[in-house]
This record gives C-alpha cells, sequence and structure tokens, in this order.
C-alpha cells in the first residue's frame, strides 16, 4: 500500500511534473469536448491539417522570440485562426475535391515552417519541442494560456451548444430553421484551432490528432447519448494526460507519445469490450442470433 | 398553421427558375396552391423536384423568381420544416428520439436559451402525434423504417412550422409503414399543416385520399392542381416522354412510370 502511494507521489513531488500534469489534463478535456464534434462530423483530417498548418506561424514566433512559449502561443493562435478562416475559403471556392485542396494546402504550409525553423542552429531539438510536445518544459504562464483559452473553447460549446448539435446532426434541418450555419461552421472551426494551440505544448503539431480524435471515439463506443458522449471522452482525455506523463516518468519515453498512447489503449479497450458495440459483443450478438 | 382561410393563404411560388450544378434546374415555374392541403411533388428524375424543395428550404438561392407563403417570403424559421431521406440521416449519432424532436425547438427559442417545461411538453405532444411517446427514449438507429420517418415528422410538428417537405418519406418502407405515414399525413392536415411530399409514386399522387393536390414537374411547369386536372394522359406524357407506360384493362387505367434507376439521386 506505502509502495503503490509513494509510486504515486515520486513524480508529483517535482514542481515540473505537477504543471505538465495540470496542463495535461486541461488539454485532455479542452480536446475531448471539442474532439466530440470533430468524430460526430467526420473532420479528423480536416483537424489535423489545421494542426499542421500552423506551424509557420509558430515557427515566426519562434523565430523573434527565441523560443519564449507564451511567445509561441500567441503566434500559433494567430496563425491558427487565420488558417482555420481560410479553410472555409478554399474548401468553398476551390475547383478541386475539398480533401485535395485541404492536402495540398497544409502540407505546404508546414513544409514552410519546418523551413523558415531549420535556418536556426537548434533546429532539430526544437523542432521536436514543437512536432511532439514538451509538456514537462510547461511555465506557469504557459498554464494560465491554456486555462485562460481552454476555458474559453469548452464554455463556448457549452453556451452554443443546442446550435452545434442540431447543426452537426442535420445542416439542412439547421438551414431550413434559420440558423447562422455558416457562422457557426466558422465558429468551430476557431474552437478547433484553438485548441490546437492549447495543446501544442503538450503533445505536440504531429500527434494533436490523437488528442481530438482518440478520447472522443473511444466514448462514442461505449455511449448513445451525446452528453454522456462528451463527459466519457472528457474524462479519458484527463486520464490519458496523467497515466501518461506516469508513464512517461518511469519508463523514460517522451510524454507526447506516452499519452497519446494511453489514449489509443483506452480505444483499444472500448472498441473490444464495449457493451454494444465492442467486438466481443458484437461476435457473442451474432453467435446467439 | 398560420393565417390560414385569409385572402392569402396560399403558397405562392411565382416565375422559380433555379440552377443545380450549373444547369438550369427548374425554369420559370409558377403556381399557387391553397395552405392546409396535402399536395404531391410529382415527375420524373431530374424534373426538379429535390430542387424545389432545396429553394424552400434555403440550402439554394434561386436565380430568379419569388416563394411566398401567405404573402410573406419564406424568411422566418417557423416557415419550413424539412423531413429529410431516411438514407441522408446519420442514424449512428448520439441522440435519443426526444433530443431529435427537441431540436425542432432550436430556432423557436433562440441563442442562449435551453429548453423549458413549455418545449418539453410541446416535445411529448408531437411524439403522441406520430405515436411514439413510448419508445421517446430510444436511440435514433434503433428503430424501424417507418418509426425512423415517424420522429422527423414529429421534429417537422414541434418546430410548428406552417410548410412541411417531406423527402420522399415512402421510399423503402413496407406496406402497413406507408400507410401509417400517410395516416400520419392525413392527420396533419387536419391539424392545419400544409405538407408538400415529393414521390415517385403518380398512382398515389392521383389517390385523392391521400392528397388534395398535385404539383407536376419536368424542369418547367407542366401542371398544378387537383389530380383529375394534372396527371391527364396529355400532361404525363410531357412530364415523362417514353418513361411511362399504360396498361388498360376493364378495371380502368393504369399508369406504371418507370423510375428504376434513379432513386435517391434525383435532382
Amino acid at each position: 500500500m506505502e509502495g503503490l502511494l509513494n509510486f504515486l507521489l515520486e513524480p508529483i513531488r517535482f514542481e515540473f511534473m505537477v504543471r505538465g500534469m495540470l496542463a495535461a489534463i486541461m488539454v485532455g478535456i479542452v480536446c475531448a469536448v471539442i474532439g466530440t464534434f470533430v468524430v460526430l462530423r467526420g473532420m479528423a483530417f480536416l483537424g489535423d491539417a489545421l494542426a499542421h498548418a500552423i506551424l509557420p506561424g509558430v515557427a515566426i514566433g519562434y523565430l523573434v522570440s527565441d523560443g519564449n512559449t507564451a511567445t509561441l502561443f500567441w503566434w500559433g493562435l494567430g496563425a491558427a485562426l487565420i488558417t482555420s478562416i481560410g479553410v472555409g475559403g478554399i474548401t468553398k471556392g476551390a475547383r478541386v475535391k475539398e480533401d485535395t485542396a485541404i492536402g495540398v494546402m497544409f502540407v505546404s504550409m508546414f513544409a514552410l515552417g519546418i523551413a523558415l525553423i531549420s535556418g536556426v542552429r537548434s533546429y532539430a531539438v526544437d523542432l521536436t519541442h514543437l512536432l511532439f510536445g514538451n509538456v514537462l518544459g510547461v511555465s506557469n504562464t504557459d498554464l494560465w494560456l491554456v486555462g485562460i483559452f481552454g476555458s474559453i473553447v469548452v464554455i463556448t460549446v457549452l453556451l452554443f451548444y443546442k446550435e452545434f448539435v442540431t447543426i452537426a446532426f442535420d445542416e439542412v434541418h439547421a438551414t431550413t430553421i434559420r440558423l447562422p450555419v455558416n457562422i457557426f461552421n466558422y465558429v468551430l472551426l476557431v474552437l478547433i484551432a484553438i485548441a490546437i494551440v492549447v495543446s501544442l505544448q503538450t503533445v505536440g503539431i504531429a500527434l494533436m490528432l490523437a488528442m481530438l480524435v482518440n478520447p472522443a471515439a473511444t466514448a462514442f463506443l461505449l455511449t448513445r447519448r451525446l452528453p454522456t458522449m462528451m463527459a466519457l471522452a472528457s474524462l479519458f482525455g484527463a486520464l490519458s494526460g496523467i497515466i501518461g506523463l506516469y508513464l512517461s516518468f518511469y519508463i523514460s519515453i517522451a510524454s507526447g507519445a506516452a499519452i497519446v498512447l494511453v489514449s489509443t489503449g483506452f480505444f483499444v479497450l472500448a472498441f473490444l469490450f464495449a457493451p454494444q458495440r465492442g467486438w466481443v459483443s458484437r461476435q457473442f450478438l451474432s453467435t446467439s442470433a | 398553421m398560420h393565417r390560414v382561410g385569409s385572402l392569402t393563404a396560399t403558397l405562392e411560388v411565382d416565375q422559380l427558375t433555379a440552377h443545380y450544378d450549373g444547369k438550369v434546374a427548374l425554369d420559370n415555374v409558377s403556381f399557387s396552391l391553397p395552405l392546409g392541403e396535402r399536395i404531391a411533388v410529382v415527375g420524373p428524375n431530374g424534373a426538379g423536384k429535390s430542387t424545389l424543395f432545396k429553394a424552400m428550404t434555403g440550402l439554394l438561392t434561386p436565380t430568379r423568381g419569388t416563394i411566398r407563403i401567405a404573402g410573406h417570403p419564406l424568411r422566418r424559421s417557423t416557415d419550413i420544416a424539412h423531413v429529410p431521406q431516411r438514407s441522408v440521416v446519420d442514424w449512428t449519432f448520439p441522440v435519443s428520439v426526444a433530443d431529435v424532436v427537441m431540436m425542432g425547438r432550436t430556432g423557436k427559442l433562440g441563442l442562449l436559451r435551453w429548453p423549458g417545461a413549455r418545449d418539453r411538453a410541446v416535445v411529448q405532444n408531437c411524439l403522441a402525434m406520430v405515436h411514439m411517446t413510448n419508445l421517446a427514449n430510444r436511440q435514433i438507429g434503433e428503430l424501424s423504417g417507418g418509426q425512423q420517418q415517424r420522429v422527423f415528422i414529429a421534429r417537422a410538428l414541434a418546430q410548428e412550422a406552417t410548410l412541411m417537405l417531406m423527402d420522399e418519406p415512402l421510399t423503402g418502407l413496407d406496406v402497413t409503414s406507408q400507410e401509417e405515414i400517410l395516416t400520419i399525413i392525413a392527420e396533419l392536415k387536419d391539424q392545419g399543416v400544409t405538407v408538400l411530399v415529393s414521390t415517385h409514386d403518380l398512382n398515389q399522387a392521383a389517390n385523392s385520399h391521400h392528397y388534395e393536390e398535385v404539383v407536376l414537374l419536368n424542369r418547367e411547369l407542366v401542371g398544378a392542381g387537383k389530380a383529375q386536372d394534372v396527371l391527364t394522359p396529355e400532361r404525363l406524357t410531357k412530364a415523362y416522354g417514353g418513361q411511362l407506360r399504360w396498361i388498360t384493362t376493364d378495371q380502368g387505367t393504369m399508369i406504371l412510370a418507370d423510375s428504376c434507376c434513379g432513386h435517391g439521386n434525383h435532382h
């Protein structure tokens, strides 16, 4: 018993671990809440593209600030807002298919970001932090930024929950009742963008998508009610952060990757053992039927 | 449900021209029909039935022309309710029957307001009207085809709209479920709701027990009014050309519309 307690308490004797843990929990919740809509509306590819597309903005922030994380945050936020607004225009005005347009645009943006950073000497290490996160380097300022902007995302979703759900379920109906569907779709993109920037330090650009999709997808398998799905997703998101950091501490693996792998573990468990939608119960149902 | 009985209680489509995928889908269509009736919209695939519905829902902006209900253009959240074709709905979406019906109230409630006791009462009433009260807490994927269609009729009712658009509501349903839906549509008429139904089934459209009015389209308007005036051999031939089969027996004449290849893909 005491051994277990020590096992659990040992990492949080370090202040950087406590800060990292808090950041990971907040990121887990924020991404799960907005990720619920990403999963229900099938926007995973768009979410991934958006995450990669903010790299040039982050890169400029990095170049002008010498790697100060708060400055990176603001530049990332600016880039994310611009790209999320741009996405709407691209997918509407393009003459090619939507996913093609997204693919061309955002991988190019990603390349531009790498090109910008590659001029700096310590490029490899810093790029790794941007791509895969550096949750143990979270400062108090960073925590505040994550908390404030994460709250903005969650509160906005809760305030306009009824509209977001109505639109996600049936856009035609939303149009006939004269909801401003386009405005809400832009707001959703902006919220996804903010969630991405909030998570930048915890999991980084390359692993971002997992935080948006995994917890929400896990919850989708376990419930047939949307509020429950959102709550369960938040729980899995937060737990992934906590367990991931313990793993990272004890077996010395990269923290962002550890968090993502734990969230994937939850998904696999749900995929296999979910009461109705899981693989095992479906096998059982099909043999008993 | 509004202003029925006043002089302007009509659904008025005036010189409506609309493009879809760069082609003319509706060409200068004008008709005027009384509100409070059941209207069947028929025509071959590509005749513009869906385009007419899209123009009414606001999904598509007409190139020219206007649609008015009781004299005012379609702008309010209570003008039109849309009952989608079952094939376009995401039935895995994690919502219950009652949740979907409550979505009919989203527009009426307005921003930053949560459903109250009155809204819940409306939802209960609407569920009762389509005989779905005992299934209120089911996830929508766990329903039969007829039940799925009835959920969306209840949502349209909860919206308290003047005009209800139903896109191929009977497609893919068994005969019993078709009868149920037609009975519910008849009950809606008693409530004063105007129902516009797009359908492939000419014989059903011609049945005056089911519809008071018929609109026959083939990009242009071929006819609008009572079935016996609209569904004449001349007009049907004009609308369908070679796609129609006429079978004359001692029981009368039967029409077969050949719409084999276009279910769910008509514009």
